[in-house]
């Protein structure tokens, strides 16, 4: 009796922590919210008047709205070329020799343990030479090379829970290797390409270090023109802003899951 | 099943793979007949799935030829083989219908829709899952998969069929009962079967001969009896059936044991490494009287009786040779009644039983 009972402390203890831990990670996004309708014109909280006047200020500003353009022009840029080049990635190190994987497996952390402001340092020189810096396809090609990881690591944890047997059922029924891919392997590790997509897009909207150098001008993310203007004055509009992003992010998590569901239901039927 | 294929014979020779250090295949050199039921059989690890997988084209060999027919296959992708394939895990596409499994093969082909349904139909019937094919494969049992995937294997009639393991996964009664249905629907269609396990006993009950693989390399291919009979080293009589071995000293053709001059029928196949006499428990007789002359004479005391159903195992210890097992039928064991322990009686190793082979084949 005496342990059940000291059980069910111990299972209260977990719950309080769980929460406490939980609300410290979710407040600071959230405060942003109600900070957004504030009517104060600098950032407040609790905010004491109700109005829409900053997210007025954010779709009308051509700045902000060339900005947002740009960000979200690059988000899928890098998704539709990060996606397909990640999966196709992680298939190939999937079907090569285990010792060969463990070593490109190295190669292909890389980019999410260097810290990213090395990455962004290396970037911006690079870039100087090309030209790229302050072009959309600069943009695109180091947000690629950071969500590439993304997509390898999710399609390969995809595949390890795949029986790679069916591809080669499909070959030996008469599928040519791409056919059997498309055909047999996709459709089972597609719920681990939209994540990884949704990574890759998500990292792509999210990314200031990088944008912060090699962004600008006409081309400027929508996070490198948030983090200047914070520097020059505590504007409202960046909390309407950061809430759009955050209801965008969400949204687009949501959309994943449900077709997860779907699928799930599907297979079960 | 109606047929304008017709089963290839299948030429493999001089076949080499190697993984680093490991030789899967060590010059392997193989004839299979057009319609025949061909066996792969040896330990885990032999090389068997390699073997086949270097046949569909999935392993690529380091060396040597394999042609279907007249044709050199080497360097065939796997999907121009035309193969049928079954896998030890069944591969079956889970997201698929049963009817969508099987029609995926045809699909391919580019056979019309209609064409397609009725030659589901039919191949779903010959494995005796007629109106199954609406089922998702998570509803079917396990015994109900593997029917599936035989089906999907030999829809598009193909003329050499590959199986790996493909029973492995059923548990023991069932697996027996596939056994014959296999074997008799190979006789129904006109395709070459090769066929992997370790399972010495499905071998035996399926093929009509058997390569029995070893390190890489095939120890001996025969039909069940004869690899039963007269294996060619002591891996494969140690392999096949029940036996216990005795060294042995062999010159000039003839094998003593203990001194003594063993009768013998049989050739003793070349070899190296020394020569053992191999004794199965079921083909030596108990005498009720002295043993003759011109059998080998095992007679020793009944050291232990014990009943397992279908037979009856005597343990006898031999003054010189130690412990030798002998299996009598139940039936027989009935009739004439059984030894007591601690009895003296007559064992005979007749000269047509009298198995000698070498440690290993040269
Ligand atoms: N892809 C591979 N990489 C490295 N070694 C391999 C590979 N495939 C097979 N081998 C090695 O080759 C040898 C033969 O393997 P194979 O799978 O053909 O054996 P098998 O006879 O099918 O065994 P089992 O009865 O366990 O299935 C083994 O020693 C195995 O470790
Ligand atoms: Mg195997």
């Amino acid at each position: 009796m005496e342990q059940v009972g000291q059980r069910k402390i111990d299972g209260l203890w977990l719950t309080v922590v769980g929460i406490a831990v939980l609300f410290f990670l979710i407040l600071p996004t959230l405060i942003v919210i109600p900070m957004s309708f504030s009517g104060a014109s600098f950032l407040e909280f609790p905010p004491t008047s109700f109005s829409f006047r900053w997210y007025a200020a954010y779709f009308t500003s051509p700045e902000w709205m060339s900005a947002t353009k740009t960000s979200l022009i690059a988000a899928v840029m890098t998704t539709a070329i990060a996606t397909p080049l990640g999966s196709l990635c992680a298939y190939g190190l999937h079907c090569s020799a285990p010792r060969i994987r463990n070593i490109a497996q190295i190669f292909v952390i890389m980019p999410i343990v260097v810290p990213v402001i090395l990455i962004a340092v290396g970037v911006f020189s690079l870039y100087a030479k090309l030209g790229l810096n302050y072009t959309l396809t600069g943009i695109v090609i180091a947000h690629t090379a950071l969500a590439l990881p993304f997509v390898i690591v999710t399609v390969m944890s995809g595949l390890q829970n795949y029986d790679f047997d069916q591809e080669l059922a499909a070959r030996s029924l008469g599928a040519s290797r791409a056919y059997a891919l498309w055909t047999i392997t996709v459709p089972q590790v597609k719920f681990s390409i939209q994540t990884g997509a949704f990574l890759a897009f998500i990292t792509s909207l999210d990314e200031v270090v990088i944008s912060m150098l090699v962004s600008g001008g006409d081309n400027a993310t929508i996070t490198r023109r948030m983090f200047n203007s914070l520097r020059d004055q505590l504007d409202p509009t960046i909390a309407a802003i950061s809430t759009c992003l955050i209801f965008v992010s969400i949204s687009a998590l949501v959309i994943i899951s449900i077709f997860n569901r779907n699928q799930k239901n599907k297979d079960q039927l | 099943m109606s047929s304008t294929a017709q089963s290839l014979p299948i030429e493999i020779s001089s076949l080499c793979k190697a993984y680093g250090p490991i030789k899967a295949l060590d010059d392997v050199s193989l004839n299979i007949a057009a319609g025949e039921f061909l066996t792969l059989l040896g330990p885990s690890g032999s090389g068997k799935t390699t073997l086949l997988m270097a046949l569909a084209g999935f392993v690529r060999p380091d060396g040597g030829s394999i042609r279907f027919g007249d044709q050199e296959m080497i360097a065939t992708p796997p999907h121009k083989r035309g193969l049928g394939m079954v896998f030890q895990s069944y591969a079956l596409f889970p997201f698929m219908t049963v009817a969508e499994n099987v029609a995926y093969p045809l699909k391919i082909r580019g056979v019309s829709k209609s064409d397609q349904k009725t030659r589901v139909e039919r191949v779903l019937d010959t494995v005796e899952l007629g109106g199954y094919g609406d089922r998702r494969i998570t509803q079917l049992s396990g015994g109900q998969r593997q029917r599936v995937a035989l089906a999907r294997a030999m829809v598009f009639e193909p003329r050499i069929i590959l199986m790996d393991e493909p029973l492995s996964a059923l548990d023991k009664k069932l697996r027996e009962h596939m056994q014959i249905e296999l074997k008799a629907l190979h006789q129904k269609l006109d395709a070459t079967v090769v066929y992997v396990t370790h399972d010495q006993r499905e071998a035996l009950t399926m093929s009509d001969r058997i390569a029995v693989v070893n390190h890489g390399r095939i120890e001996q291919i025969d039909t069940p009896e004869r690899l039963y009979r007269q294996p060619h080293s002591f891996f494969v009589a140690d392999f096949i059936g029940e036996s216990i071995s005795l060294p042995v000293t062999v010159a000039n053709d003839t094998a003593q044991l203990g001194g003594r001059v063993l009768k013998s029928d049989l050739a003793i196949a070349p070899g190296s490494g020394g020569h053992r006499l191999v004794i199965r428990p079921e083909l030596l007789e108990v005498m009720s009287g002295p043993v003759p002359e011109n059998a080998n004479d095992f007679s020793g005391r009944v050291n232990d009786i014990i009943y397992q159903g279908d037979s009856v195992l005597v343990i006898v210890e031999h003054k010189s040779v130690g412990m030798i097992n002998v299996r009598v039928p139940a039936n027989r064991a009935g009739q004439t009644g059984l030894p007591s322990k601690g009895e003296q009686i007559g064992l005979a190793l007749h000269p047509e039983d009298t198995i000698i082979v070498p440690e290993q084949v040269s």
